[in-house]
């Protein structure tokens, strides 16, 4: 055996690429804690988790996109030194992103010539159509290279993205979620392509959340759990259940209802085949019916990106429904605007205070004064003691320290921001509150603090609608749980029936429940 | 403690305070340089506009009739941009204003002046106020950007103007030059003593403080600097986004019109193509380089009448074009935005 036979085939056992220790930090948030993570040539690796489960991070820190605060990254068995994209491309690894990074005005070939390091200074546009051609058959791309990128399917673009990154000399690629955006033919036809590929001698990355992609296209599965990998099984023969178990969790749930159940009393809120229409990507509500009593507590779940927005601005009077009816204490309230909405004491807990429900140039004091300058209007300004006494009892009720009044919002930290939207929130006994990921951001013990605010309202007799990712705190907290998907109601649970393999399995589409 | 309080509270001011003398500073000197490269002898030009601007009493007033604008189309620029619009249609407002004030002028001349004024300050304010309120229109429904729409009605406005000083209301006195037929008694603006200051500067100064107050101590102003500091935040806690952009944008032109208004009535005493010499864009460069705050446009607004007094009185005294005090205006903004820019990095 000669030495280069013996390289070649330490390289073939080692790992196209390697994560060994990775650990990434964003502030207190631990979104990576990886020992290890590998994948093969001429293997197809789903990274399987839940929204927020590290999956998306792990990719950008082999990517280049981020650098991990610790660990070390290998390719073919060698310590590879990466801090960028650019560099990852030189080690052979390439991303195809969820958003494509063409220019639709330029053509195909153009859009390639544009990506590739090699590209020379005088281009023949000729040559570089040579060169893509058996590539582009490959990946069954029958579009004229030609046609501005703009003008083809959304596969073949995606095509295109594979293209560019074969082409700049990518040995692994990886996926972000690359159904998300694709019709199901067009599925069918990229599970195709990535089993060439895989057969071709490429490694692939997958990430997902859909089991079903993980059966249809994938050799081996890799679960994500809160940044940790907490499982990995062949494809093939791990069964749904077991999958699922991995994704939520299997510790025990929370004894549901913690606060002695309430008798629901007058509706507070009902919809009735309501449809909205969608923005620009937006997902749109599709014939949704439900119904909140007061003091009842209903839980929204669903893999976001599935309408739980949509749905919130909707009961907020921040979008209007095209049809059905939304009623709020009896009355029509579809066209009702956000301001009638919050004055008849309905209150918004969203994920992202300081983009949606603070303006960070403003002071605290200024803030806390926003959403109600109705109700303290005295004279042309508002009355700012009478607003003071009001919010420090506030945050007095809810156990928060002391509100600094002066200082501007974008000084506060995160936590202080979420705290401070609260206390203007909860400062006149809310009747209807709508949160949206509340605990999102928060350390244990403040979403303890919030949690038992919720059932404190719910015992007051307040409706809640409490959007969430984390199946645990929906169970724990819910009168009843309902789980969006694409816009519509796809299961409801009562608490008989909470259970997170059910209700995950009805998240991700596996299982309908009626 | 004490001393950050200080700061907290006089912080703007003193930066205000900073920005002027550094404007003044830096614009005096480039000045010098583009004078003796004109071969002018810049100490003999500066003792010129000092004898000529501030040791006399005519040309001491003239600042006064020069800034009566000037703090209109400033107010007009300040105050969209406290809801994040960028309002740079001073200029068009301004004309429009000026020609619905002269329609009050002389459709109604045989009024007495304590009626006329009243209805042409009314008239004035609305023909900058509807000019305003198109941009307003299409942008609330995210139609067009108000920074193009306000631009390209700039230049609408004074061809309008143009085409009524040369056809319907072209004055029957003078046929070589296209003017309006001079303005009644009644329906000048009372001016002070002999000078040609006149009322406009108190509207000016009027406007400038209700801007003030507004602002700071209004819920309307609360409201607006919300918007301005975060829509999407602001729309979610049901403030009407919409009607403060179109209500901002109207009332801003109509404070622009009240110095067209003013302008024919009291300065020109008729309404003439050229009615102002670009005080809508002044006021721009003087709200933007005031930051907004009402104390630094009055402060701005005197600085940039001087610079324009010292124009004027270089081209009568050196033969130098006024022209070159828009490359001095030009000058400034150049170095407060590098200024500001090193004070953002520091």
């Amino acid at each position: 055996m000669t030495v280069q036979h013996v390289c070649h085939l330490m390289a073939e056992a080692a790992p196209i690429l390697e994560a060994r220790g990775v650990v990434k930090r964003f502030g207190p948030l631990l979104a990576n804690d990886v020992d290890h993570f590998a994948v093969h040539a001429g293997e197809v690796v789903a990274l399987l988790g839940e929204n927020g489960a590290g999956k998306s991070t792990l990719c950008k820190i082999l990517y280049g996109y981020y650098r991990p605060d610790a660990g070390e990254i290998r390719v073919s068995g060698r310590p590879a030194s990466i801090s960028s994209p650019h560099d990852a491309r030189r080690y052979g690894i390439g991303m195809v992103f969820q958003n494509f990074s063409l220019i639709p005005a330029l053509s195909v070939w153009e859009n390639v010539a544009l990506f590739l390091d090699d590209t020379p200074w005088a281009i023949s546009p000729a040559s570089m159509r040579r060169r893509m051609r058996p590539l582009a058959d490959r990946l069954r791309l029958e579009a004229d290279l030609n046609l501005p990128v703009g003008r083809l399917a959304v596969g073949d673009q995606q095509k295109v993205e594979i293209l560019k990154q074969l082409l700049a000399g990518a040995r692994v690629l990886i996926f972000d979620e690359p159904t998300k955006v694709l019709a199901p033919q067009e599925a069918e036809g990229l599970f195709l392509s990535l089993a060439d590929l895989s057969d071709e001698g490429y490694g692939l990355v997958y990430i997902t959340h859909k089991l079903r992609e993980v059966a249809a296209c994938a050799d081996r599965v890799v679960v994500m759990r809160q940044g940790r990998i907490v499982g990995s099984a062949s494809a093939r023969e791990a069964s749904e259940a077991e999958l699922l178990g991995m994704m939520f969790g299997e510790q025990p749930a929370r004894e549901p209802a913690a606060a002695p159940a309430v008798t629901p009393g007058q509706t507070i809120l009902a919809l009735e085949g309501v449809a909205t229409s969608s923005g620009n990507g937006a997902v749109s509500l599709r014939d949704l019916t439900l119904g909140l009593r007061s003091g009842e507590i209903l839980g929204v779940a669903g893999v976001s990106g599935n309408g739980q927005r949509e749905l919130a601005d909707l009961v907020l009077g921040l979008a209007r429904p095209t049809r059905g009816v939304k009623t709020l204490w009896g009355e029509d309230a579809s066209r009702w605007t956000a301001a009638r909405v919050r004055a008849r004491g309905v209150a918004s807990i969203p994920d992202d205070p300081s983009a949606l429900a603070l303006v960070p140039s403003l002071t605290a004091r200024e803030n806390l004064g926003l959403g109600d300058a109705r109700r303290y209007r005295k004279g042309l300004s508002l009355d700012w003691p009478r607003l003071t006494a009001d919010m420090a009892k506030s945050a007095e009720r809810l156990r928060l320290p002391p509100i600094r009044y002066e200082t501007r919002v974008f000084a506060l930290s995160g936590g202080n921001q979420q705290r401070l939207a609260l206390t203007r929130e909860l400062a006149h006994d809310p009747k209807l509150i709508v949160a949206l990921y509340p605990s999102r951001g928060l350390d244990a013990r403040s979403t303890d603090a919030l949690r038992a605010l919720f059932l404190a309202a719910r015992a007051a007799g307040a409706g809640l609608m409490l959007f969430s990712e984390e199946l645990d705190e929906l169970i724990s907290l819910s009168d009843r749980i309902i789980v969006l998907r694409e816009g519509r109601v796809a299961g409801e649970f009562s608490p008989a029936s909470f259970a997170l393999d059910t209700i995950g399995a009805c998240m991700v589409g596996t299982a309908d429940a009626a | 403690m004490p001393r950050e309080a200080a700061l907290a509270r006089f912080g703007p001011a003193a930066s205000a305070a900073r920005r002027a003398l550094i404007v003044a500073v830096a614009a005096s000197a480039i000045f010098a340089l583009l004078l003796l490269i004109d071969g002018k002898d810049p100490v003999r030009a500066y003792r010129d506009t000092i004898v000529y601007v501030f040791a006399n009493a005519y040309g001491f007033s003239e600042l006064f009739v020069r800034m009566s604008p000037l703090l209109l189309t400033s107010v007009a620029v300040a105050l969209p941009s406290r809801l994040g619009l960028i309002n740079v249609g001073g200029e068009g407002q301004l004309y429009m204003g000026g020609l619905f004030a002269t329609a009050g002028a002389l459709g109604f001349a045989h009024w007495p002046a304590l009626a006329l004024i009243p209805l042409m300050t009314a008239l004035g304010f609305l023909g900058g106020a509807l000019w305003a309120l198109l941009p307003g229109l299409l942008r609330a429904a995210k139609l067009v950007n108000e920074t193009i729409s306000t631009l390209l009605l700039n230049y609408i406005a004074p061809l309008i103007v143009s085409y009524v000083i040369f056809g319907p209301w072209r004055s029957s006195e003078s046929a070589s030059y296209p003017e309006s037929p001079a303005f009644a008694a009644g329906a000048r603006l009372p001016t002070l003593g002999s000078t040609r200051v006149h009322l406009g500067l108190v509207y000016g100064l009027v406007c400038l403080c209700i801007y003030g107050f507004a602002i700071g101590r209004t819920r309307w102003g609360l409201e607006m600097r919300a918007i301005g500091g975060n829509a999407e935040a602001s729309l979610r806690l049901g403030v009407p986004v919409s009607a403060y952009i179109i209500g901002s944008m109207a009332v801003a032109g109509g404070v622009a019109g009240l110095a067209g208004m003013a302008e024919a009535s009291a300065i020109q005493g008729r309404l003439v193509a050229q009615l102002s010499p670009g005080y809508g864009f002044m006021g721009f460069l003087v709200a933007w380089l005031a930051g907004g705050s009402a104390v630094g446009i009055l402060t701005m607004a005197a600085l940039f009448a001087v610079l324009s007094s010292v124009g004027d009185v270089l081209q009568i005294t050196q033969g130098v074009p006024f022209s070159v005090i828009n490359l001095l205006m030009a000058a400034i903004l150049f170095i407060v935005l590098g200024e500001r820019g090193a004070g953002g990095r520091r």
